[in-house]
């Protein structure tokens, strides 16, 4: 048989075999994932969707960090339990702009594609710091020394630099504001107006109840309570029944 | 020509600029990390210096035979990380089941679930597969190593990624993909070593006295590429400062997502896979006397498998955001490769062909079998979960736990423990094992475990999906969602049983290992062992 024969040639030769792999495993990468990167309708633009505020960034370090992943999705699939329990269904620029994306694998916790505005930063901070004084079922560990840890906005521009280095569409008035924008979207008292000329539908307030500091527990839920928020659902669903 | 004081010299230079690195570093991890660094430097500087033994090879290896230093430290190592990845596991079952036990912030789920994975993966599986392709492809190539002192700083290296890498998660250092969590200068660091691997493992091929190279090293071969292609790609990231931990990932959401389930399911299709075939290709035949079944059903496997399992990676993620036809892509080319992974296991299984009375005498031939009929059910679930609907499912449920096991504490653990088995005397050059009863006992263990871990987490999985998706007769949902992580509990319990049975089995191999290296012999009723004539176990000498 020929094929046998090639391969008789292929195992007497290392370069051979070793190149012969290579292009083998190198097939199926390059046709599936390639196109993601130049088909125009894999991500189809939405109004709303935004870069984080540095807070929001901060906060998402912060769930990276603590490997919230692990046990929480975001990623909405178009069922009917589903988006009757969480909200629309995903799309995909709702996770345009997340390096790394954090679709998660597990569900041992719930999907928290949608929880923005779902509870009180009340709600948050007690459930954060012992899950089972609002949740009696739940097996979340808990997280309270997030509320002692004090976030450090001085250095934070760098970290919208390397994120627009990677294609967040941060501007140099982002960068150079981050701290300030960072301390304004933590705190009650001071002015917000910079923050959400840059940042439309940002919100600013303290948010762990500690008014006298900006803490890893203000970041954390300052993301989790943008979470789905940006789409405007109301003004997609008719464009969707447009086009059926 | 000996380098022995220009080596010295630079080990002491790398260490030193690890320690400037460590004190302007930015945040604590990445101190913490450069000092691991600096020390694991001035440790190679001083062992350079002073010749210790573990950096070059031994005297009594130098004697005409094959160069199995690196093999031994790599048997250990495996043995060591594997218990300590089996008792982290542990740990974070028990957490699901009694959240009381996350100790914050160091020893929370969260931080420990890497943790667990990248050491019964990466330390366990990857000392596995570093010793045996060291000791595999001496045999099958009837020559020693190539770079000696290469290989000897590919295991010390590798060790040392393991511990930046677990260190990095218990102190929150990860990028948060799956299998791949270690930061992007543990990420240079690993890729430094893989290609002296690569060079190591290619250089003694070439090397070679036998004409052909023999099927084991097409797997191992097929492994080491793939790795370092997948780790390469899909590490790419920007760190926010060359003096401190963190980084983004290059990529973002769908394109970050299907790049990151290339990566993670391949780590499955050639660390787990096509590394531990080679394992099977080289012990199961040797354990049982037999030649391999058939040569055409291992090419026309070998091809298949590895071009097919790098398609499979979008069934990790349908009904995602991620575009239609890449997901049916990736269904279709999973159930194809149902067939490439039975290939496998049918040219394992037949293999005992004529020897099959010895599943009932010899303990180590029971564990492979056990291990291919792991290897054979594990893989058509794969494919099965990877259909769409059963996937709607199945996806985020403990069903998915379930099956990652049923391949991982079967597949995995049962062949590499089967390989334990049989290298433990012959590196140490004793008569036999302490002892075969002590197998036999470690297989039943395992067993047991494995079925109680899967049963329970398919239960569980299959709950937990058709609990989500109640509808009660006035068409509203009937549970919440705390009432299905209740309802979770009594099977987290019984897992936490299977994984304490499966640990057992590793620690009684733990202990038969080290009275094995010692040279001590239970008395027991003899068992079959396969035969061993060390005398013919040495390289060609070189062509005068």
């Amino acid at each position: 048989m020929p094929v046998i024969k090639f391969q008789k040639t292929l195992e007497r030769n290392i370069t051979l075999l070793a190149v012969a792999t290579l292009v083998v495993v190198a097939i199926g990468g390059i046709v599936e994932i390639a196109p993601l990167f130049y088909i125009h309708q894999t991500v189809e633009r939405v109004q709303g969707i935004r870069p984080l505020t540095p807070l929001e960034q901060a906060g998402r370090d912060i769930y990276v960090r603590e490997g919230c992943y692990t046990c929480h999705s975001q990623m909405i699939r178009p069922f009917r339990d589903e988006v009757e329990r969480y909200g629309h269904y995903s799309l995909a620029a709702e996770s345009m702009y997340d390096h790394p994306f954090q679709w998660g694998s597990e569900r041992t916790g719930p999907d928290l594609a949608r929880v923005g505005a779902r509870y009180s930063d009340e709600w948050h901070t007690q459930h954060l710091k012992d899950p089972r004084s609002v949740v009696p079922e739940s097996i979340m560990p808990p997280y309270g020394f997030l509320a002692d840890k004090d976030l450090d906005p001085e250095a934070y521009g760098g970290h919208l630099v390397a994120l627009k280095d990677v294609g967040v569409p941060y501007s140099k008035d982002d960068v150079a504001n981050a701290q300030a924008d960072m301390q304004a979207q933590g705190s009650a008292e001071s002015d917000s107006a910079a923050l959400k000329k840059r940042y439309p539908d940002a919100q600013a307030r303290d948010f762990d109840g500690n008014p006298s500091r900006l803490t890893e527990m203000d970041a954390l839920i300052a993301y989790l309570q943008q979470l789905g928020t940006h789409v405007d659902f109301r003004k997609v669903q008719p464009q969707e029944e447009d086009q059926r | 020509m000996d380098m022995t004081a220009e080596r010295s010299i630079g080990w002491t230079i790398l260490a030193a600029a690890a320690l400037l690195m460590a004190a302007g570093a930015h945040d604590s991890a990445f101190s913490i990390h450069m000092t691991i660094m600096a020390l694991a430097g001035f440790a190679a500087a001083f062992a350079t210096a002073n010749g210790i033994g573990f950096l070059k090879p031994s005297l009594a290896d130098l004697s005409g035979r094959y160069d199995d230093q690196v093999v031994r430290w790599g048997v250990l190592a495996t043995v060591f990380w594997g218990v300590v990845g089996l008792l982290v596991g542990l740990v974070i079952a028990a957490q699901l089941a009694f959240p009381q036990l996350n100790i914050e912030p160091y020893l929370n789920f969260g931080r420990l679930r890497p943790l667990h994975t990248s050491a019964v993966i990466f330390a366990f599986g990857g000392n596995a597969l570093l010793a045996t392709s060291f000791y595999v492809v001496q045999r099958t190539g009837r020559v020693r190593l190539a770079f000696p002192s290469l290989a000897r700083f590919v295991f010390w290296g590798y060790q040392l990624f393991i511990v930046l890498a677990a260190t990095g998660y218990l102190l929150g250092v990860t990028e948060a993909r799956e299998y791949a969590e270690p930061e992007w200068y543990v990420d240079l660091w690993l890729t430094v070593v893989w290609v002296s691997y690569a060079a190591v493992f290619i250089g003694t091929i070439v090397r070679r006295k036998e004409p052909h190279i023999y099927v084991a090293n097409w797997f191992y071969l097929a492994f080491i590429i793939t790795i370092a292609i997948l780790h390469i790609v899909n590490n790419l990231s920007m760190p926010v400062s060359f003096l401190g931990s963190k980084s983004y990932s290059a990529f973002a959401g769908v394109q970050d997502a299907l790049t990151q389930w290339w990566y993670g399911h391949n780590a499955v299709g050639f660390f787990l896979t096509a590394g531990f075939l080679a394992m099977m290709y080289y012990f199961v035949p040797k354990q049982a006397e037999r030649p391999v079944y058939s040569y055409k059903l291992s090419i026309v496997h070998f091809w298949s498998l590895i071009f097919l399992y790098i398609w499979a990676g979008p069934h990790h993620l349908h009904y995602t955001a991620l575009p239609d036809w890449a997901q049916t892509l990736g269904m279709v080319f999973s159930i194809m490769l149902w067939m490439p992974s039975w290939g496998g296991m049918i040219n394992g299984l037949m293999t005992l062909n004529g020897a099959w009375d010895k599943i009932r005498t010899d303990p180590i031939i029971r564990m492979m079998v056990a291990a291919l009929a792991f290897y054979g059910m594990s893989t058509f679930e794969g494919p099965m979960m990877s259909v769409k609907t059963v996937n709607s499912l199945s996806h985020y449920t403990n069903w998915t736990i379930g099956h990652v096991h049923s391949g991982a504490l079967g597949w995995n653990g049962m062949i590499t423990f089967a390989a334990i088995y049989y290298l433990v005397p012959r590196l140490w050059h004793r008569e036999r094992l302490y002892s075969l009863r002590f197998v036999n006992w470690h297989f039943w263990l395992a067993i047991v475990g494995i079925a109680l871990y899967a049963s329970s987490m398919w239960v569980a999985g299959i709950t937990q999906g058709l609990m989500w998706r109640e509808y009660g007769a006035d068409g509203y949902l009937v549970y919440s969602f705390a009432d299905v992580v209740k309802a979770m509990h009594p099977y987290y319990v019984m897992r936490i049983g299977g994984g304490l049975l499966y640990f057992a089995g590793a620690l009684m191999m733990t202990w038969n290992v080290y009275k094995t290296i010692r040279g001590d012999l239970r008395e027991e009723a003899p068992l079959h062992q396969a035969r061993f004539d060390p005398a013919g176990d040495k390289p060609l000498p070189a062509r005068a």
